[in-house]
């Protein structure tokens, strides 16, 4: 849910990176983070454990310039991949204007995937979302490893909806501004609507 | 889907002139207002040395963190929380459902004072607050980018 200050002129949305754990999504904020200028990044938060696991989440805030004389800021997140954090993905949807889920291609992580998309589904549920129509984006991570299954097989099962997609190798940033551009895009859309949802 | 958040100029003042004057009646070093998702909205007193767009995500997981904790044991949410610091003290107080109000304080000031003074700042806030939503949901408060091109989108990206 966005939020629109007519009084200093700011738009600010909140877009999510969901995904199994491990597929790269904090890895996504770290390429954004380091490949930003200062003036238009704040501080890249990452709640994570000692291992370096994302333990509630990652917060990255990005100004993007201004459209009609409104600057439109977006807040970045990313979601605990691991299954026992539930509670906390569902509290991290909480007001999501879009959503990115990063999968991770290898193939021994396709199960996890489907879970993870299944579990986003239902979260987004319990908020009155529907997945089917909310701004949503997918990136196939991981390209560069040699267990990687198809971009197609990726499509198949993952895809369905054929909403954008890009392949992803997090660590160099391939597709990652791309993947951060087309969800701003569709966020961006969204609003012309009127915010209704 | 939740009511987008819309925030106008005659609220925007009244609400930052609660917040200045909260900080001087108890004595505060900074207030904060947050919504629940993690947006500031206000902000007075000393904020040159606190990072307010991370203070807010922050206080946001928090509020949410606890909330789903009050959920667990039977508790609709926490209202309040306080807490201490060595030097610096932390008040947060849900406002409306909606709205988190967030006092910073030290030894200048007491417990007792910060507490009493957010209860009125909290009730004004309110109403305001009650206001706005009435405001955004009126006909005719159509987005201001009902009107924005393609191209205006594409010009965000075109660095
Ligand atoms: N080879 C390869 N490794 C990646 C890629 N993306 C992320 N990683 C690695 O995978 C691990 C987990 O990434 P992380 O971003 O923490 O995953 P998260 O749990 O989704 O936040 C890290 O060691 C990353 O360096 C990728 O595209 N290719
Ligand atoms: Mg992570």
């Amino acid at each position: 849910m966005s939020f629109i200050n007519y009084s200093s002129r700011e738009i600010n949305c909140k877009i999510v990176y969901y995904g199994p754990g491990l597929c790269g999504k904090t890895t996504n904020l770290q390429y954004i983070y380091n490949k930003t200028n200062p003036e238009t990044k704040g501080k890249l938060i990452s709640l994570s454990t000692e291992t370096d696991r994302t333990l509630f989440f990652d917060f990255l805030p990005l100004s993007l310039g201004e459209i009609r004389g409104f600057k439109t800021r977006f807040h970045l997140y990313t979601v605990p991949g691991q299954v026992f954090y539930d509670a906390s993905r569902k509290l991290i949807l909480k007001g999501v204007d879009g959503v990115v889920f990063v999968a991770d291609s290898q193939v021994e992580r396709m199960e996890a995937n489907i879970e993870s998309i299944e579990n986003l589904k239902i979260n987004l549920a319990e908020q009155g979302y529907d997945l089917n129509k909310i701004p949503f984006v997918m990136q196939y991570n991981k390209r560069d490893l040699p267990n990687a299954v198809s971009a197609e097989e990726l499509r198949k099962v993952l895809n369905p909806r054929n909403v954008p997609e890009f392949p992803g190798v997090a660590p160099t940033g391939v597709g990652v501004f791309d993947t951060l551009k087309a969800v701003a895009k569709l966020v961006l859309s969204e609003l012309r609507k009127g915010g209704q949802g | 889907m939740a009511q987008q958040l819309v925030m106008y100029e005659e609220e925007f003042h009244r609400i930052n002139a609660v917040c200045d004057r909260l900080t001087k009646d108890a004595n505060a070093k900074v207030v904060f207002i947050v919504d629940k998702n993690g947006q500031l909205i206000a902000a007075a007193g000393q904020t040159q040395h606190i990072d307010t767009t991370s203070l807010a995500s922050l206080t946001a997981g928090n509020v949410a963190a606890m909330g789903g904790l009050a959920k667990l044991i039977g508790e609709n949410e926490f209202p309040n929380q306080f807490h201490e610091g060595a030097k610096d003290s932390l008040y947060m107080t849900l406002v409306g459902g909606r709205i988190v109000l967030v006092v910073i304080f030290d030894n200048r000031t007491s417990l007792g004072l910060v507490r009493l003074r957010i209860k009125k700042a909290s009730d004004e806030l309110t109403k305001i607050f009650e206001q706005l939503t009435k405001r955004s949901e009126a006909p005719g408060a159509g987005s201001p980018f009902a009107e924005i091109s393609d191209a205006d989108i594409d010009n965000l990206f075109s660095e």
